[in-house]
């Protein structure tokens, strides 16, 4: 199909950035701009690989594409085996769009230790697309741990006062979950003989083993969402974390769970995904209703959007499970909106802290006076999270509360109230924020966006208004490879009622 | 054309709105008013097209969503509903457009508030002429949008951001229900497109449906949740909060959005979807119930505000349950003929108060005004005749529509009907009452307001008199016009197949063989309530006093709009703070990270220092120690020797 290994240049070609900063020599300043620019335009190459990956993209096709498959280690029929489909595609353009924005948002507000700074991002940018590529599970597993290292120490070393104990919550709290992921790994190992994800998609696997390893990957990917309860090492870390940090955070990290469930829970075992889901369900109208509340509560701009993740990443958890066409899609499209507008929004929350260097909500004010043009951007993702019809955050919220509606009225009747309160909490944070009276002299000296903040937030406001209108252009690609996954529940979930009837 | 007439708008406000710097203060004006005035030209063009000569058309513009079995377009809908909507919206829309210019000459951020006007009207028009549920959901949540802004407009007075928020949130309040509903049309007909449910409708009459776990008839409980958007958008009893806290926006607003047409959607709502309505008889008797209690609910409270645009915010609550109950009884084209006349006269009203507050340098209580009919004359008239149609005096506008509403609620003949009808005939007497108070307070009687702002009372310049002229003309003569085609005899060919009533619910063929005495009652209420308004403010002037000390605690209840806020205050507001604060503090903090993360780590802290406090170095502890080990395993030895 094609003769360049395209998923391996996107997956790797980060890593020779990181080389060449790695051997960057000369007085401290020249180095931390060199380093800068090298990042930059690094991510830049491969998000314009990673667009020719979208191009080239036949959104027809359910199966994998770009598929890369050469052999590691035979003994154990471990292989090196990437490809992507309708459902990765977006994701790896989310983390390749994502990282230059990073690069260019921390280019001023990060003065120390530059070179390294850098140097994480872009092993990081490995590690994710290589998550979202990977199609056997030990690379996966690798890529899926490997992530936690760059982002520990992100948080760990740029991030704000109490960060050695939100990098280590961050830490234990992911890392827990997955060594359960890891057991359940190996039984699917010892159980097909091999590691190859699309071998253990087409083989199957015994209803009885599913409810325990749908379980450990539930700790795993739960984790990751979060879903509630186990969402608290969330706040803390965004808290903590650099702008460019939470960033990533919320716009790629967290979709790792959510990608999780569509790929591997949903088409792996989906009896027990069938039994569980009024279990995923509770916990998600839970996290709806419960972290909506409490970000009402928030006095501090980066908790509170925390927790509005939390919440939106509920709608996810939701419309997967419902298991319907509109569900999933609005699930993935719920992901993909989240990834911007949480992005963005914690970029906005960055613009104010680098000039004021707080982030308690109290001390902002009247912001629209001085700075309206941050006024409008920040409207635009303020409406977008609220999920107002035509912006991106509608599209997700809708499908998959139409989804859930389908199957459970109650689901979706709880969900819903997410709208009031989502537009509670955001319009009051706006208002405090951005609204009102400015009463101190150092609000009133604060900037409007420079032209290089406005260049970092032009494109996501064409990704959220695009979404919102036409969102066919995310749709379609993803809809054969959706499909195929609910043709495999519903198969699965056939056999094993036909195989219960002939035990009678 | 169609695109024109609804995009133009969104063009103009987008050119005010982005480039207001450049163009400046009257470039943003000159566009923002042709981008309407344009729509308008276009609209009305298109209503007669439509309308009067039958040509219906529905421009597809490209495709919105896809998923799973959903499809739904951009399209633009023009039907006779949609286009009388579409002419009524742009030409008001462009009267206060031009209004604006006088009235908010003085601000400082002229482009931004065009932008607004325009970008409200380019979202009206999106809903009007939605050809699914979710485009009018769109545009539903679009204005609501707008709403906000607006209201919000003056960023820097608490209150008004304080309404703006309530308005956004009572909104989406009344929007669960709608989104709840457009799930539950999609999970009944499997399409959110208007023609193929209302095709579908017929057959799912008396469905039953499990929603939360109850057994009910599908399209009552789809249509009552659809209704609770329409109760959120036009202010209906329990969700009518926001409406009254709106008039912190500039008044334009006001007339625009709060009286003549974002306030009206969920009448237009259920006259869109009475193909559904129809064929849920009990969901139409809610919502007669609700319309009527809402037009004497909100009279009498507007019998008791002092705020002038309080009142006239209270009387488009009550005009709304007239327009609700119209539709209950299956007489939506009665309910979408006071729409369109009440939007006249309502938005002559809203800027002729406009017109006095500029007057009296910004202030709106009627205690501090009176006296100054001679000093505004044109104002002064202008407010009359708005006032002689609300109260349905006849020729001019309100009487022709009120009538038919409250002579086809007498004779549906169905017990919610009647209650309507009796409520809206006791509000039609609140309603001259009110209206007059207005007026004399205002204008008559000695001068209450101090002399400073005397000497300042000034008729408006004639931007903000000329469009006034237009609307006033409106209310005198749109009844008179409208009569025949929207509730006469014309209305089969008028409305066509736009909106559905079924043969046993032909309550405006009733109305037209009503008795005499039904079609009399209101016009002798509104006399009789001017009467009294002219006994209690002219003739008596104690009487207020008088009557407000002996009935306190009603004129309280009254004052205090039957203590809603206080109550959903106390209901939500507060208890919804408190919940998040202990969720946060207790759940997230005590409960979860106590006994989660921070728990573990600090047992297992705890549990290392005692096992380090083992390694005590003495080795007798340790001999000490084996020797428990060595008995504790003999003895397990033993007793397993024995059990067996």
């Amino acid at each position: 199909m094609q003769s360049w290994p395209l998923l391996t240049l996107v997956t790797f070609l980060p890593l020779a950035g990181v080389l060449f900063i790695l051997v960057l020599r000369g007085t401290p300043a020249d180095v931390a701009r060199n380093a800068r620019w090298a990042a930059l335009w690094t991510s830049l190459v491969v998000l314009a690989l990673s667009l020719v990956l979208w191009a080239d993209f036949d959104p027809t096709q359910a199966d994998f594409q770009f598929v890369e498959l050469a052999s590691w280690l035979p003994a154990f029929h471990i292989a090196y085996h990437l490809g992507i489909d309708g459902i990765s595609l977006f994701f790896v353009l989310l983390s390749t769009f994502l990282t230059p924005i990073c690069i260019i948002a921390s280019w001023a507000s990060v003065t120390e230790r530059v070179k390294e700074y850098m140097m994480a991002f872009l092993v990081l940018e490995t590690l994710m697309v290589g998550m979202f590529c990977a199609l056997d599970f030990v690379i996966f597993y690798v890529f899926f741990e490997g992530v936690l290292i760059p982002m520990f120490l992100i948080i760990g070393v740029w991030g704000g006062p109490r960060r050695v104990y939100a990098a280590f919550k961050f830490f234990l709290y992911t890392l827990l979950g997955s060594v359960l992921m890891l057991l359940a790994i190996l039984a699917i190992y010892y159980q097909i003989g091999s590691t190859d994800v699309v071998e253990a998609l087409n083989r199957g696997l015994p209803p009885g083993l599913q409810t325990w390893l749908w379980l450990a990957f539930f700790a795993s990917f739960a984790v990751k969402v979060p879903m509630w309860p186990v969402h608290t090492w969330l706040p803390d870390a965004h808290v903590e974390a650099p702008t460019a940090g939470s960033v990533i955070l919320a716009g790629v990290l967290l979709k790792m769970g959510g990608y999780g469930f569509i790929r591997f829970s949903l088409p792996l075992f989906p009896i027990a995904s069938h039994d569980l889901a009024p279990f995923v369900f509770t916990l998600s109208v839970v996290a709806i209703i419960y972290t909506s509340l409490v970000a009402l509560a928030q006095d501090d701009m980066k908790k509170l959007i925390a927790y509005s993740s939390v919440a939106h990443m509920g709608f996810v958890t939701m419309g997967t499970f419902t298991m319907t066409a509109e569900g999933l899609q609005g699930a993935m499209v719920q992901m993909l909106s989240h990834g911007i507008v949480s992005a963005a929004l914690f970029l906005c929350v960055g613009v104010v802290y680098d000039r004021l260097h707080t982030r308690e909500i109290a001390r902002y004010g009247g912001l629209a006076d001085t700075m309206p043009k941050y006024a409008a951007v920040f409207m635009v993702f303020m409406l977008a999270s609220v999920g107002l019809p035509g912006t991106s955050g509608f599209v997700g919220e809708f499908l998959s509360l139409l989804g859930a509606f389908e199957v459970n009225t109650w689901v979706a009747f709880f969900a819903t109230t997410g709208m009031i309160l989502g537009a509670t909490y955001m319009l009051y944070l706006y208002r405090r924020v951005i609204f009102g009276v400015i009463t101190r002299a150092d609000v009133r000296a604060m900037l409007d966006l420079s032209w290089r903040e406005v260049a970092i937030f032009a494109p996501m406001i064409v990704l959220v208004l695009w979404m919102g209108i036409y969102p066919n252009s995310f749709l379609k690609p993803m809809q054969p490879a959706l499909a195929k996954v609910m043709e495999r529940v519903q198969l699965s979930l056939h056999e094993n009622a036909a195989a219960k009837l002939a035990e009678r | 054309m169609t695109v024109a007439a609804i995009f133009l708008p969104l063009l103009g406000a987008f050119i005010a709105g982005f480039f207001g710097r450049w163009i400046g203060d009257r470039g943003a004006q000159i566009v923002a008013c042709t981008g309407v005035a344009l729509a308008a030209a276009f609209g009305v063009t298109l209503f007669v097209d439509v309308a009067l000569d039958g040509h219906n058309v529905t421009t597809q513009l490209f495709t919105w969503l896809d998923a799973g079995d959903l499809q739904v377009q951009w399209a633009l809908r023009f039907d006779t509903l949609s286009a009388t909507m579409v002419a009524m919206v742009t030409v008001i829309s462009t009267m206060v457009h031009v209004y604006s210019v006088g009235y908010m000459a003085h601000d400082s951020s002229v482009p931004r508030f065009m932008a607004y006007l325009s970008f409200f009207t380019f979202f009206m028009l999106m809903l009007v002429t939605a050809d699914n549920f979710l485009q009018m959901f769109f545009g539903w949540e679009g204005v609501g949008l707008c709403s906000y802004l607006l209201i919000g407009f003056w960023y820097d007075r608490p209150t008004a951001n304080a309404a703006a928020i309530k308005a956004f949130v009572v909104n989406r309040v009344g929007d669960f229900g709608f989104a709840l509903g457009i799930f539950a049309v999609y999970a009944l007909f499997g399409s959110l497109q208007f023609g193929a449910v209302f095709d579908a409708a017929p057959n799912f009459a008396h469905t039953p449906f499990i929603f939360l776990g109850w057994q009910v008839d599908a399209l009552t409980v789809t249509c009552i949740l659809l209704f609770v958007g329409a109760m959120g958008k036009s202010a209906q009893l329990g969700l009518h909060t926001w409406l009254p806290d709106a008039m912190e926006g500039p008044t334009p607003v006001s007339a625009l959005i709060h009286a003549a047409t974002m306030v009206t959607a969920g009448v237009f709502m259920v006259a869109r979807l009475s193909p559904l309505f129809e064929y849920a008889p009990t969901a139409l008797a809610v919502v007669c119930v609700i319309g009527g209690s809402t037009a004497l609910f909100a009279a009498s409270i507007g019998m008791a505000q002092n705020d002038i645009k309080r009142v006239i915010a209270y009387s488009t609550c009550s005009q709304l349950g007239y327009m609700f109950f119209a539709a209950g009884v299956s007489a939506y084209s009665a309910a979408i003929f006071h729409l369109m006349t009440h939007a006249f006269f309502k938005a002559l009203l809203f800027l002729g108060a406009g017109s006095v507050i500029h007057a009296m340098s910004g202030e709106q209580d009627m205690r501090k005004m009176g006296g100054i009919w001679r000093l505004v004359p044109v104002t002064y008239v202008l407010m009359w005749i708005g006032s002689l149609a609300l109260a349905g005096i006849p020729p001019f506008a309100g009487y022709f529509s009120k009538d038919m509403i409250l002579e086809a609620a007498w004779a549906s003949g169905s017990r919610v009907g009647l209650y309507a009808f009796w409520l809206g005939i006791i509000a039609a007497f609140l309603t001259a009452f009110y209206s007059w108070r207005l007026l004399f307070l205002t204008f008559h009687g000695k001068p209450r307001a101090d002399a400073e702002v005397m000497h300042h009372v000034h008729e408006s310049p004639k931007v903000m008199i000329l469009p006034l002229v237009v609307l006033a003309a409106g209310a005198i003569f749109a009844g008179w016009l409208g009569y025949h085609d929207f509730v006469g005899e014309g209305r089969e060919s008028f409305w066509r197949e736009s909106i559905l009533v079924l043969p046993d619910h032909a309550s405006i063929e009733a109305a037209h063989h009503a008795p005499a005495w039904v079609g009399e009652l209101p016009f002798a209420m509104g006399v009789l309530g001017i009467a009294v308004a002219w006994i209690a403010y002219i003739w008596r002037p104690g009487i207020p006093g008088v009557v407000a000390r002996s009935l306190r605690p009603l004129y309280l209840f009254l004052l205090n709009k039957w203590y809603f806020d206080e109550l959903y205050d106390a209901l939500f507001v507060r208890p919804v703070m408190a919940l998040g604060v202990a969720f946060w503090k207790r759940g997230d903090g005590a409960v979860i990270d106590g006994l989660g993360p921070d728990g573990v780590a600090s047992v297992t802290s705890r549990l290392s220092v005692r096992a380090s406090r083992l390694q005590t170095g003495y080795l007798y502890h340790y001999a000490f120690v084996m020797l428990i080990g060595v008995v504790l395993l003999v003895s397990w030895y033993l007793l397993r020797q024995i059990g067996s």
